[in-house]
């Protein structure tokens, strides 16, 4: 079983979470072209590697970062948002 | 001791050709170079051979033949789908795939078994409908069946699995098959070989040369091939080579897993997919149970696979079929699907002008692999995308035209 260390709970259970997806900067949508919206909308970056996610603590509904190593399947360090209280 | 085994012990050689030629060197160069000898980039290997008259090609294989998804799926052949491409595609697939083993001359084991998908709403039974009339339309077998007509066909299930989730009736497709998935890679890889393809294995693609905007030559770990044209076929390594020539995809991988059981007698006929329960399962001649659930939730670029997996896919599967708590799961892994938004392929030409993909095969790669062989080797041939391909090109995103497959997806994603 594996576990998530969610920063607000502690240690849990993986099931316990829900994924986010990678965090990525959104183009503003009043300047963006349409290809950088679509690029935005669209595409992943699919390769393995250490990645920088949202992640979800769904019981107690907190949303935090965790970086991870995909290749590995390796979870290396979770923490709140910079700047959330 | 039959003759035929006795003169392997009286030769001094191999009385007989191998499956394959093994090459001790790479050529400097090819005309064209694929990537992957899974059972698509062997199929395109085959018909780039057969039909197309190109056999100065040579196809890449990290690991070894088939070892990666072709020889990781479930084994199931439909094309029961829900878009007019996706359903002229696969049942374009379905008809290559039914006298396959007379142009290899080597058996298959295509079994035609007829295909559940099971309906335990409202919503999935109008969904069921719907799947029913796009499939008729286009001439592909496809009916909307009721409860009694599941019990029928399959008498050992508990129609009300368990009290949780009781099937209404389904969507029966009755071409639906399974065949063993190694002996199609093998067979395509013999008839390349036979042909004068060269496959390398263990030769792993370390970067790929482009020149304004031309594919030039490929770097593998046994040296520098020249070529003008690469075709891409490794399913969920299709973001680490995509890197190499900065294209970006909305591909994404999470590992998809499966499991079988010990053999047990033959009492399942049919194939069975339930979205609810998010689970499908049919029996190999072998008598094995082969069962499978939904993607695994996040990003993994790994092949192991979980206990958690095995836990919920059983606890599902007794649902349905409250005997086989007793049945042991006897093996279990993982393959690495490359997904898509709209849970349709990305085929056809790139940005990069010589290199060619085919990728986004996700979980429905296997029943595709005649059809993406044929399609790719027209398309690489006569650097023209094949019509029935023109629905799954990369520019669909970048359009905001989706080909929107989600529904037909065997397990709910």
């Amino acid at each position: 079983m594996k576990i998530m260390t969610c920063p607000i709970n502690g240690p849990r259970v993986i099931s316990e979470f829900a994924y986010g997806g990678e965090i990525r900067p959104m183009p503003d949508p009043a300047t963006a072209t349409d290809d950088q919206w679509a690029d935005y909308v669209f595409n992943r970056n699919g390769a393995p590697g250490v990645k920088k996610e949202w992640w979800c603590h769904t019981p107690s509904n907190t949303w935090f970062v965790a970086e991870r190593d995909t290749e590995r399947d390796m979870i290396l360090r979770t923490y709140l948002y910079p700047g959330e209280a | 001791m039959p003759w035929r085994l006795l003169r392997f012990a009286l030769a001094q050689k191999h009385p007989e050709p191998r499956m394959f030629t093994t090459h001790d060197t790479l050529k400097p160069s090819y005309d064209v170079v694929i990537i992957g000898a899974g059972g698509h980039g062997l199929a395109a290997a085959y018909y780039l051979a057969r039909d197309h008259g190109i056999t100065n090609v040579c196809v890449l294989e990290k690991g070894y033949i088939g070892g990666g998804n072709t020889g990781r799926n479930t084994t199931i052949i439909r094309s029961n789908y829900l878009t007019p491409e996706g359903v002229k595609f696969y049942d374009e697939s379905v008809r290559l795939w039914q006298d396959l083993a007379q142009d290899f001359d080597l058996n298959l084991f295509y079994s035609n078994r007829g295909h559940f998908t099971l309906a335990h709403t409202d919503a999935a039974m109008r969904t069921s409908r719907w799947r029913a009339e796009v499939n008729k339309h286009y001439g592909v077998e496809s009916e909307v069946v009721d409860a009694a007509f599941v019990k029928k066909a399959v008498p050992m299930i508990d129609l009300s699995c368990g009290g949780h989730a009781p099937i209404l009736g389904g969507l029966y497709h009755a071409p639906g098959s399974v065949a063993r998935h190694d002996a199609v890679a093998w067979g395509y890889g013999r008839g390349a070989d036979m042909r004068g393809v060269e496959i390398h294995q263990r030769t792993e693609v370390l970067g790929i040369d482009v020149v304004g905007g031309k594919v030039t030559g490929v770097q593998t770990s046994r040296g520098r091939i020249a070529t003008n044209k690469v075709l891409c076929a490794v399913a969920g390594s299709t973001p680490r080579i995509l890197k190499m020539i900065d294209v970006r995809t909305p591909i994404y991988i999470h590992p998809l897993q499966a499991m079988v059981s010990e053999p047990v007698k033959p009492w399942l006929d049919p194939i069975l997919v339930s979205g609810s329960l998010h689970i499908y399962i049919s029996q190999s001649s072998r008598g094995e149970l082969v069962m499978g659930a939904s993607l695994d939730p996040y990003e993994v670029h790994s092949t192991r696979s979980t206990l958690d997996f095995v836990e919920g896919l059983s606890a599902h599967m007794q649902d349905m079929f409250p005997f086989l708590s007793n049945v042991k799961v006897m093996r279990q892994w993982a393959g690495m699907a490359d997904m898509t938004p709209d849970f349709a392929p990305i085929m056809g030409k790139t940005p990069v002008e010589g290199f060619y993909l085919d990728a986004g095969w996700g979980t429905w790669g296997f029943k595709a692999t005649p059809v993406c062989g044929k399609t790719m080797s027209y398309t690489v041939a006569n650097d023209r995308n094949h019509e029935l391909i023109t629905g799954f090109t990369l520019d669909r995103f970048r359009n905001f035209a989706l080909t929107g497959e989600k529904g037909a997806a065997s397990v709910g994603h």
